[in-house]
């Protein structure tokens, strides 16, 4: 859910929006903001399962330290979602383990 | 592969990193402020409380405005600032590996100051690693950065000052505060926070822990357990809570790896999150050259880390011959009066005690080494 009006802060500008694609489904995103803050406003809060467990992983330090986040972004694994922002038409996919590398082909 | 030449390279544009960019550039060095990030400020701009302390800090001041002042100074004291870049490595001379606009460039600077930050600690329990666990520091630049709630129904496990502020900008920003945990037997953090979010309607637990958080895929229950005054848990004295989030505001530890691998001496100290690397009062390291200032010297809060970054940058300056020794003594004897009254009183003193304690290992050191270097 969205933080649009705030007793502090500014009203949140929420017309500039672009859509990017998570697993395939399109999101509503604002321009500019990190994936991880998308996937959150659209209630996906499992980016990732972890290598040897496979286990489910979401945000933990949303300041790209932590690698809690990282997705497979228009093919390329390991990229930390909470430090990089959303582009129209992006892809972003679940990553599983180490993830893999894709082709462009492959890549939607 | 480029080189760049400056006279100092600040690596990290935070509180510190910008506060000492500041006074090397005002001083009339070359500066290039170095930062992973789109946006300079570091952690400032989630910062949306009114800082403590003196008219000199600027108590009453949001931690924001205070970004956005400091960078306005920044810009006009003529100190580049190359963002969206990684310093991924450091060398023995003090040069830097950096990737800047997808490209690979070496900086070699006269001087390096090192203000790289704090990172969250983490807490592991049965449930730990479920999807919907978070650093509180995550949680406050999700609703104040991203403006993105991380959920509806929050649990806090900490009560220092960023346990109790960022519960309560949570509820600023529209969440329930279900409940403020704390292992010990009394509240970290100011009582003024405390008393905000008690006024509130949060319930405090305090001798608690969690015992174990569960849920199909994400956090859906907290389990709560006393402990008693050897911080074991109690059984018999477990709540449950249904929660969708549970921050965990347990510290931060120094991000020291850049100067680690400079070959910096360490020591450590709990009060400051872990190993903290050895400086002189001018905040220069065991390596020639190589200052550091902020929370990568031990962590503190925004304030110290500005007053540091203001030390460092004028220490800098003045050993590359742009201050006279009568200019920058004047300078550091107001940050130093400064950075004194950050750590004093009640809440102070643990720092003052921690940063007196790793001064006088850096005199041991270079006592050992046969004087100053």
């Amino acid at each position: 859910m969205r933080v649009v009006e705030h007793p502090i802060l500014d009203e949140l500008d929420t017309t500039k929006e672009v859509t990017i694609y998570c697993d395939g489904q399109p999101i509503t995103a604002l321009e500019g903001e990190p994936i991880a803050a998308a996937l959150m406003n659209a209630g996906i809060r499992s980016f990732r399962t972890t290598p040897k467990r496979k286990e489910k992983r979401g945000i933990f330090c949303a300041i790209g330290r932590c690698t809690d986040c990282m997705m497979i972004v228009d093919g390329v694994p390991n990229t930390r979602t909470c430090v990089t922002p959303v582009r129209a038409g992006m892809c972003v996919k679940t990553q599983e383990g180490l993830g893999t590398f894709e082709k462009k082909e492959e890549v939607q | 592969m480029k080189i760049k030449e400056v006279d100092i390279a600040v690596v990290g544009a935070g509180s510190a990193g910008l506060s000492a960019a500041y006074q090397a550039a005002l001083a009339g060095a070359k500066v290039l402020v170095l930062d992973e990030n789109r946006l300079p400020g570091g952690q400032l701009f989630k910062q949306i409380h009114k800082f403590f302390g003196s008219r000199a800090h600027q108590a009453g001041t949001r931690g924001y405005t205070i970004g956005h002042q400091l960078l306005e100074r920044v810009e006009k004291s003529g100190a580049e600032v190359w963002l969206n870049t990684l310093v991924y490595g450091m060398q023995k001379d003090c040069s830097l590996g950096v990737i800047h606009d997808d490209q690979h460039w070496t900086i070699k600077a006269k001087k390096v100051i090192v203000a790289t930050g704090a990172k969250e600690n983490y807490l592991a329990f049965p449930g730990s690693t479920l999807p919907g666990v978070m650093g509180a520091g995550a949680a406050q630049t999700m609703i104040n950065v991203n403006r993105v709630l991380p959920g509806q129904r929050i649990l806090m496990l900490g009560s220092g000052n960023v346990g109790l502020i960022v519960s309560y900008q949570l509820m600023q920003a529209g969440a329930d505060v279900v409940a403020l945990v704390e292992a010990a037997p009394n509240i970290g953090g100011y009582g003024v926070h405390a008393g905000k979010i008690r006024r509130a309607g949060v319930p405090f637990y305090i001798s608690h822990t969690i015992k174990a958080v569960t849920g199909d895929g994400q956090v859906e229950h907290v389990e709560l357990v006393q402990v008693d005054k050897m911080f074991k848990p109690i059984p018999g004295t477990e709540k449950t809570f249904d929660v969708d989030t549970v921050c965990l505001a347990v510290g931060l530890n120094p991000m020291t790896e850049l100067i680690w691998m400079a070959g910096c001496k360490f020591c450590f100290i709990p009060a400051f999150g872990g190993h903290v690397p050895l400086h002189t009062e001018d905040m220069e390291t065991t390596v020639p050259g190589l200052y550091v200032a902020g929370d990568v010297t031990g962590v503190e809060e925004a304030s110290s880390a500005m007053e540091e970054g203001n030390m460092a940058g004028v220490a800098a300056a003045e050993a590359l011959g742009f201050l006279t020794a009568e200019d920058a003594e004047k300078k550091k004897v107001e940050i130093r009066g400064r950075l004194n009254i950050l750590r004093s009183g009640m809440f102070g003193e643990r720092r003052r005690t921690a940063k007196t304690s790793q001064l006088q290992s850096m005199s041991d050191y270079q006592a050992q080494k046969g004087g100053v270097q």
